[in-house]
């Protein structure tokens, strides 16, 4: 029986149509429930005190404290090793072997799953550079494993600069330098922002690196080199160990507001980029 | 102020372009170093086929990881990658531009939610009804399975929806100039067409899925013994390490690093798969 290809195309398109309200549901599904059950322990006291009683009582102001610091490091240091790899392969160099040994580097570092960073960073950071659980090795270990987005953001940002802002750059007598910080930087920055605030969610949400390599100390850190606790990895132990199963939801709605808000950002940031480029 | 920029050399910038290929390096050679003495110790074949895991008995087999890793993963593409493919061609080919461009930031979104988020949802959503209408613990491979088919599903929408979107006009136009109705043309001419980017979008899918932790760690019941049914609790390659890392010691520890050089060398081959799928156009 031959079925008419107009019945087919009908019930192919509800289906698909159906299967992308589910993308939408299970999203939905995820972020209001975790915000209905977190957003009443969110309080004035539980952003600004310290936790207690492993996390039992208190609020979750280290742990706020503790992401931003490991966040910080890691966006000061990728952010130039990414954007300068980005202007070495669109502006320094012609393709070559070498720029396809990068381009292969920085691909396979962005599959490379985050325990392995944990791994990574644990042996490297904490032991062999004598770290200790701290921020710092939180930081430089996020920042490795951020690099690859943020190169390949930069580069795309930078490769749709029309080329004739270079040659009229250029040919006012603007050398390769004045170029690229007065031209091209300022022309790609939405986009490489867009690369960091990227970067930023990912450290925001990410867990099994950080709690391998900053610890999961509670008290506020002082330094650089004090150990510390981010708010993903604060939630994971609350939820994991059922200590406060309040808290945790608090925690996971604000790390869900936090992340809401990062991608709005870097959703603008695209926008205003789409729109000055065309 | 002018000299100062041009005397920064070629070669800096060169250097700098050398931190991914570096850091890659570092990252294998470090893992390398720490896991393989216990694997030439244990012997390659008892690690990786041993069917024991007792670090307290000096017994190292991961077998049973890999049997979890594999379920899990192969669970997830089942249920997620239908899906993923249905809402890349609803992206690419049916949605109205309004309703498209609310989708995509939303699948943005759903990538960017922290895993230990979906983990700890699927914990008090899921593991219930898996308990409760299938049996068993709960706690499961098939629990596993959806959350991670959740979290794949932004990875493989996102590529194989550019792979479409990057096939030249003319091909529709040809199959419509031919009478071929809108679905005809994306089954046998746009789909086929952007096979080697869906291929590449389902092979990263498989990577994450592989290489995902903490939501693993909070689904899937983390037994050693291996599984018989999608309603058994299992452990992966990942939350082995991502469960004893906080207290193991010597070789107990080395035993992690070595679950690591295999989730390394598994995830290596899907990227390099992914790439070469990519480039083959």
């Amino acid at each position: 029986m031959r079925v008419n290809p107009r019945t087919t195309q009908s019930i192919a398109k509800a289906v698909i149509w159906s299967a992308a309200i589910l993308v939408l549901v299970l999203l939905f599904a995820v972020i209001i429930y975790i915000l209905s059950k977190g957003i009443p322990s969110i309080t004035w006291q539980f952003l600004s005190q310290i936790p207690s009683d492993m996390g039992r009582s208190g609020g979750i102001l280290s742990p706020i404290v503790g992401t931003l610091a490991v966040t910080l490091v890691a966006i000061v240091v990728a952010t130039p090793l990414g954007v300068g790899t980005a202007f070495y392969l669109t502006e320094y160099t012609r393709e070559s072997l070498i720029t396809k040994i990068i381009r292969f580097s920085a691909e396979s570092l962005a599959g490379i799953p985050s325990i392995v960073y944990g791994l990574f960073g644990f042996i490297f950071f904490v032991i062999y550079l004598h770290l200790g659980w701290s921020i710092l090795s939180g930081g430089l270990t996020l920042a490795v494993m951020i690099l690859p987005t943020i190169i390949r953001t930069s580069e795309e940002a930078i490769r749709t600069v029309p080329p004739m802002y270079r040659e009229i750059s250029f040919s006012l007598g603007g050398t390769k330098w004045q170029t690229m910080i007065k031209v091209l930087i300022p022309s790609a920055l939405p986009g490489i922002s867009t690369g960091i605030i990227l970067g930023i969610g990912r450290c925001v949400a990410e867990t099994a690196a950080v709690i391998l390599t900053a610890g999961s100390a509670l008290r506020l850190p002082t330094s650089l080199f004090s150990p510390t606790r981010t708010m993903a990895v604060h939630f994971y132990i609350l939820a994991r160990e059922g200590i406060s199963l309040e808290r945790a939801y608090g925690t996971a709605a604000l790390l869900i507001i936090l992340i809401l808000l990062i991608n709005i950002g870097a959703n603008l940031l695209v926008s205003r980029f789409v729109a000055k480029s065309h | 102020m002018k000299k100062f920029g041009e005397r920064i050399p070629q070669s800096l910038f060169f250097i700098i372009a050398l931190s991914a290929l570096s850091v890659l390096a570092l990252i294998t050679i470090f893992i390398f170093i720490e896991g393989v003495p216990l694997i030439s110790k244990v012997g390659f074949f008892n690690f990786i086929f041993g069917m024991k895991w007792a670090p307290s008995l000096g017994q190292y087999g991961i077998f049973p990881m890999i049997v979890g890793t594999v379920a899990v993963t192969l669970g997830a593409i089942i249920l997620g990658v239908p899906v993923a493919l249905c809402c890349s061609i609803f992206l690419a080919e049916f949605a109205p531009k309004k309703i498209s461009n609310l989708v995509r930031p939303a699948i943005q979104l759903l990538a960017g939610i922290p895993s230990v988020v979906y983990g700890f949802w699927g914990l008090i959503f899921i593991v219930p009804i898996i308990r409760n209408y299938l049996g068993g613990p709960g706690l499961s491979i098939l629990a596993g399975s959806i959350i991670l088919a959740i979290m794949i599903l932004p990875t493989v929408i996102s590529i194989s929806e550019v792979s479409l979107l990057a096939l030249p006009p003319l091909l529709k136009e040809g199959a419509f100039a031919l009478g071929a109705t809108h679905w005809q043309t994306i089954r046998t001419v746009l789909v086929p067409a952007a096979r080697s980017g869906i291929l590449a979008s389902i092979i990263l899918g498989i990577g994450r899925a592989v290489g995902e932790t903490m939501a693993v760690i909070m689904v899937l019941g983390n037994a050693v013994a291996l599984p018989h049914s999608i309603l058994d609790p299992a452990r992966t390659l990942t939350t082995n390490i991502g469960i004893e890392m906080g207290y193991a010691s010597g070789e107990h520890q080395q035993a992690l690093f070595a679950t690591g050089i295999v989730l390394l060398v598994i995830i290596m081959i899907l990227n390099g798969a992914a790439q070469y799928a990519v480039r083959r156009k």
